[in-house]
């Protein structure tokens, strides 16, 4: 899918990646772990500038949801698909809500754990609910890949579960940036360790236990 | 909270702006927007051609017009920064607060009509006419900035330290920059105010504007706007602070004529001019309440309702303006060459005062309010819509964001559309002032029914005309905080 070949990348002069090689394939559930700081952020961006490149248009979840606060979830979720649908669809769509696109966000909000908030402005959502709205927005977006920067950060443990297992069987590629090693070894079949902006380790997931993981973040 | 969210309501701000929208829809059939010239395109063709060959030769003195107009700003700024301070420190006493709200609510032109009558072409006439309502606006921002700054230091040392140097040493230092700021802003306001003040017959650019446009001197008119461009355009490369005590220790003698001020005159003014008929003349009670009905009837009435109804139209065309001009400048929608020119469109539509564009539209339009409410939207549409743009700028936005109208709609709009009325309705009360003013041109709102007052040597009927618009500015804007509340909305001070 992608090949990234002693790629680096600085920030005013300040190396924040070097000498990365990565092979991506399609199929792989991966996961860069790493203390905060060492680079995982900056890889995916990396990543993802590299794929639009090739015309891959990877869905995305940022670290802070890029969400707009004053549309409601409803609205927020629906943007994941802005660009298949004329202008006009997508107007009608923002004054008067169409039943169509109301029934597929609300199957994506329900499996999400967020009944009955399809119409909620999302300035008053709380913050695991926002980053589930961020979520539900990527999965509307659908797409060959996704990318998603500590998509469960917000998220309590059994959510964080259902998160991720849904996200699984949504997308077929998956390029997770983790801090919880167990989240990783749980549900992803590659990782990568990261470690002063350069991997460490690049390995199945099988082959890797959590103590292993653990040692990225001595300092 | 079920029953709530299972139905897509429509936010307030939504529903605010479709009343709104359609009050101003309800407004437009009672307004006059007819064309009454009967060429306006050759009037046009005749205007632009002055363009290809601006002159000043048949200007008496271009460059005394410049000085006059920039000597004028800074003397009237610089007495509004003085006494504004000084009233902001004691804005809390409520009397203060009610003082500087009425003086804000008449329009540096009124002010100028009145102090005509009293010191007659005295340069003080021009001083006032700006310093006064400068002053008040003035004392209302200067209080809030003091009051939104950090007081910790200030209360640390006050008690042994006497009130003035702490407030010297422990405020100010870090106010500055704010009061700095403003300040600057106001000047740039100072100097479109003067050059206006010149229509009503004091010695700056819009006095020989006047006299070029109504000779059908286009090539002079023209010459005389872009000196007046470059002036406002290039203000940050001939306004440096150090420069600042010198300009304000030369202004008088620019400025300095040989009129003098009549002590008759001004007694008289105030004993006797300002008086109504009826109490002058010693006549009974209800003749006096007759000539306050017929004037009421007659003149307030017509003035207020055609005011009202210019207000609302140009209040919606300026934000539909805004809406639509915001992009030009804005990072989002275009690459660096477009938003260079949308900038320099701004600039002009923004920099030219809607009494001037007004006066350019009537021009070819003949009398009515399309002159009127083109001129307003233009002029405060560019104002918003330069803010908007700007703040558009800092918006944080995903990095799969969508591009062009989907962009524009479900990115940006919701994003800041508060912002965008916050300003909206901060200029409600400002286009309303402006509205009112442009009566003078021949448009009928409260203006024009002053102007004639005046012209009739009424100076009675002006002041109560003038006293009525003063009130209804000050509704209006309290009708606007009310709403901006309403929709917690805020927003920080911006030119008038």
């Amino acid at each position: 899918m992608l090949n990234l070949d002693s790629a680096s990348v600085a920030y005013n002069g300040k190396s924040a990646l070097t000498d990365i090689n990565l092979h991506i394939i399609a199929g792989q559930k991966m996961a860069l772990v790493g203390h905060s700081g060492s680079g995982k952020s900056t890889l995916l961006n990396l990543l993802y500038e590299q794929l639009t490149l090739k015309y891959i248009k990877p869905a995305l979840i940022p670290q802070d949801y890029g969400l707009v606060l004053n549309l409601s979830v409803f609205h927020n979720v629906y943007m994941g698909k802005l660009g298949e649908k004329p202008f006009w669809y997508n107007l009608i769509n923002l004054i008067k809500p169409l039943t169509e696109p109301v029934v597929k966000v609300t199957d994506i909000i329900n499996s999400l754990q967020l009944n009955d908030k399809l119409f909620e402005p999302v300035t008053q959502l709380s913050g695991g609910q926002k980053q589930r709205v961020a979520i539900a927005r990527s999965i509307m977006h659908d797409g060959d890949i996704l990318l998603a920067d500590e998509p469960v950060s917000s998220l309590d443990e059994s959510q964080s579960k259902l998160v991720m297992k849904l996200l699984n069987e949504q997308f077929n590629s998956i390029i997770y940036s983790l801090h919880d090693v167990d989240l990783a070894l749980e549900f992803c079949d590659r990782i990568i360790g990261l470690d002063h902006g350069k991997i460490v380790i690049d390995a199945p997931a099988s082959s890797l236990n959590r103590q292993k993981l653990l040692k990225l973040y001595d300092e | 909270m079920t029953s709530k969210t299972s139905k897509f309501t429509h936010t307030l701000r939504w529903k605010v702006s479709w009343l709104f929208f359609l009050l101003a829809l309800i407004c437009t059939p009672f307004a006059d927007l007819s064309i009454n010239t009967y060429d306006p395109i050759a009037e046009l063709g005749r205007m632009f051609s002055g363009l290809l060959h601006p002159s000043l030769k048949n200007i008496e003195s271009p460059l005394n017009a410049l000085l006059q107009t920039i000597s004028f700003a800074f003397l009237g700024v610089a007495f509004g920064c003085l006494i504004g301070f000084i009233l902001s420190l004691i804005f809390h006493w409520k009397i203060i607060r009610i003082l500087c709200a009425l003086v804000r609510s008449v329009h540096e032109l009124f002010w100028a009509l009145i102090f005509l009558q009293i010191f007659g072409l005295h340069p003080l006439t021009g001083i006032l006419a700006l310093g006064l309502p400068y002053a008040a606006t003035f004392a209302k921002v200067y209080a809030e900035i003091i009051e939104e700054g950090d007081r910790r230091a200030y209360d640390a040392i006050r008690h042994h330290s006497g009130f003035i140097s702490a407030f010297f040493y422990s405020r100010i230092p870090d106010l500055w920059p704010h009061l700095k700021t403003y300040t600057s802003y106001r000047l740039e306001c100072g100097l479109r105010s003067s050059a206006v003040l010149g229509f009503v017959g004091l010695p700056t650019l819009g006095y020989y504007l006047n006299t070029a446009f109504l000779e059908g001197q286009y090539s002079e008119v023209w010459a005389l706007l872009i000196l007046f461009y470059i002036l406002i355009g290039g203000i940050r490369y001939w306004l440096k602070a150090k420069l600042i005590p010198l300009y304000i220790i030369i202004s008088p003698f620019i400025i300095a004529n040989d009129s003098v001020i009549s002590f008759d005159n001004v007694f008289r003014f105030f004993t006797q001019d300002i008086i109504p008929l009826p109490i002058r003349n010693e006549e009974s009670f209800s003749s006096l309440f007759n000539w306050l009905t017929e004037l009421f009837l007659n003149e307030a009435l017509p003035g207020i309702i055609n005011t009202f109804l210019l207000t609302q139209i140009a209040l919606v065309l300026t934000g539909i303006v805004a809406l639509l001009w915001f992009p030009l400048i804005s990072i989002l929608f275009f690459n660096k060459l477009g938003r260079s020119l949308g900038h320099i469109f701004l600039v002009i539509m923004r920099s030219t005062p809607e009494y001037i564009l007004t006066f350019i539209l009537l021009l070819i339009w003949g009398p009515s309010m399309l002159p009127a409410a083109l001129a307003l939207t233009l002029h405060n549409g560019a104002i918003i819509a330069h803010l908007m743009g700007r703040y558009s700028n800092d918006l944080k936005l995903r990095r799969d964001k969508t591009h062009g109208l989907n962009l524009y709609v479900f990115e940006v709009i919701p994003r800041i559309y508060g912002q965008f009325l916050a300003f909206l309705f901060y200029r409600w009360e400002i286009i309303m002032r402006e509205t009112a003013i442009l009566g003078i041109l021949g448009i009928a709102t409260l203006g024009f029914y002053i102007d004639s007052a005046i012209a009739d040597i009424r100076p009675d009927k002006a002041m109560i005309l003038i006293a009525i618009t003063a009130i209804l500015n000050v509704c209006v804007d309290m009708l606007a905080r009310y709403i901006r509340s309403k929709l917690s909305l805020k927003t920080t001070a911006v030119c008038s």
